[in-house]
């Protein structure tokens, strides 16, 4: 279970306007500007549950996800999962969680994809059974027979984030967050990663936390969603509590978010 | 220790991937090795009771220093590590089960020591074969060669921690340049990798061989070529021994501070 209670983090930010002159003059005295990441965030998700964190650019979904996977130490405010506080207990927490962040790569780029899972699974310490047995589900269910004996740097974009996504579940963590999963994936390789996901929450009863900017895959994956924007929780509800919203009968997902986007001012 | 191993392995078999790069490293420390012998056989021939060091020895020192190279020099860095913590990307390495000290640690041992392992032998080996005295010659004990091995082993990992305290502090800076160039070129004249420390003047030298860049790749090769004999070896190895843990505790110090204040950039 996740438990999250009047979680806070502020930036520094330091701004200035562009040209020559005011880069001289940030050299002695720099104007910083104070940045809500998060500000006072609430919320609870049980084991199972598949939570869609949706948000504008910047609206602290990432300083969000970096908390809960332990990365980050917020500035005040509590936070449990499974009756550990990340930041304060992060090696024992991780061995729970799996992080894909859709932005980066866990591995390692000269050398082919099994070898990168090899170092994970030792990582982890994962028995061998265990990983013999999860290898080849990944490997299937993601189609990745062939992909995993090619060095990474070879690999497209959409077969390396699938590559990723069987990696951050080599150890079978009890909750996966997934930090746009779906970035630069074509239209197969998101359906398989879809169905993969859901698969896995069933099977396993993974909870899964999600942020994505495609409503496709909220559609598809999440039952709950939490909309954040300026760091605060503006809604926790169902997608038909989302739709709810709309102000026209017919409005695809995208518009019914753009509106709340601009209702809320964020 | 599984997996620290394991990820010895890794960082192992990624350095060993380029063979060109280790075929142009070995001919340019070849050349280089040679250029300075010449260099300080000037100097030898001006004034031999001047000269601080055997002739013989300092050949020595020059090839082991030429072909255990990427052991000791301490402007070789990690571009990853810098790459990782000025992009984000550490992010995945925090998301790990693992103490990131040591896992960084492990890191710069195995991709130095890959580095060393492809390139050493023919450097030695050419070394050996010149004629006296610019060849590299064998030590007349077996102690003084153990010591040696041990004194090197020593010196590599005060390398490796002297290293890990500057990933340390880039932490702080956002870009790792500034730290990087005054600390590779202070290291560098310190720790005796552009002349060897004996040819500092004594009252200097005296100051200099306490610091922990004398604890490098200065006592290793000092034993071996017999400059450093007797008690003074003891000396020079519980030394290196001191340093070892004092950088080891400040660098554990100051990742551990820098990892609770962390801000992972970008997205």
């Amino acid at each position: 279970m996740i438990k999250v209670e009047k979680l806070s983090k502020t930036y520094q930010v330091a701004r200035r306007n562009s040209g020559f002159r005011e880069a001289i003059k940030s050299l002695y005295s720099k104007e910083y500007e104070e940045i809500k990441a998060l500000d006072c965030i609430s919320f609870t998700i049980l084991d199972g549950e598949m939570v869609g964190y949706i948000g504008p650019n910047g609206a602290g979904k990432s300083s969000t996800i970096k908390v809960l996977s332990g990365i980050l130490t917020p500035d005040s405010g509590e936070c449990t999962i499974n009756g550990r506080i990340p930041w304060k207990e992060r090696k024992a927490h991780v061995r729970d969680i799996g992080v894909v962040f859709g932005q980066r790569s866990q591995l390692w780029w000269d050398v082919p994809v099994i070898d990168s899972f090899e170092l994970i699974r030792d990582i982890y310490s994962v028995p061998k059974e265990m990983y013999q047995r999860n290898l080849e589900e990944l490997v299937e269910l993601l189609s990745l027979n062939q992909i995993v004996k090619t060095p990474v740097r070879q690999l497209s974009l959409g077969q390396r984030m699938r590559c990723e996504i069987a990696a951050a579940l080599l150890h079978s963590p009890k909750i996966l967050f997934l930090d746009e999963p779906t970035i630069g994936l074509d239209a197969v390789s998101k359906l398989a990663v879809r169905d993969f996901i859901l698969g896995l929450n069933q099977k396993h009863n993974t909870t899964v936390i999600l942020t994505t900017h495609d409503m496709q895959d909220i559609e598809a994956l999440t039952s709950r969603i939490l909309l954040i924007g300026k760091g605060k929780i503006l809604m926790d509800g169902s997608l038909d509590e989302l739709k709810g919203k709309s102000v026209h009968q017919d409005a695809s997902l995208d518009e019914i978010v753009a509106q709340l986007y601009k209702q809320f001012r964020i | 220790m599984k997996k620290y191993l394991s990820f010895f392995r890794m960082r192992f078999i990624n350095g060993f991937q380029y063979r060109i790069a280790a075929l142009a490293g070995i001919i340019t420390q070849f050349v280089w090795g040679m250029m300075e012998i010449l260099m300080f056989r000037a100097f030898y021939r001006a004034n031999p009771s001047a000269f601080p060091m055997e002739f013989s020895a300092l050949s020595s020192y020059v090839w082991f220093q030429q072909a255990f190279l990427a052991l000791f020099m301490t402007w070789f860095w990690e571009k990853e590590l810098f790459e990782s913590i000025k992009t984000g990307n550490i992010a995945y390495e925090l998301c790990r089960p693992v103490d990131i000290y040591s896992m960084w640690f492990v890191r710069g041992i195995a991709n130095r020591a890959s580095k060393a392992i492809l390139r050493c032998i023919p450097i030695l080996l050419t070394g050996y074969l010149l004629p006296s005295p610019y060849r590299l010659v064998l030590p007349d004990h077996l102690s003084v060669f153990v010591l040696f091995l041990m004194s090197m082993l020593l010196g590599f990992l005060v390398v490796v921690a002297y290293g890990m305290i500057i990933y340390g502090l880039t932490f702080y800076t956002v870009n790792p340049m500034g730290i990087r160039m005054v600390s590779q070129s202070l290291a560098e004249f310190l720790s005796g990798a552009v002349i060897p420390l004996p040819f500092l003047p004594d009252k200097i030298r005296a100051v200099v061989e306490l610091l922990p860049f004398a604890a490098m790749q200065n006592v290793p090769f000092r034993i071996y070529s017999q400059d450093i004999s007797g008690s003074d070896i003891y000396q020079a190895m519980l030394l290196q021994v001191i340093w070892l843990i004092i950088l080891v505790t400040v660098g554990k110090i100051i990742m551990n501070k820098a990892l609770g204040s962390l801000t992972v950039q970008g997205g």
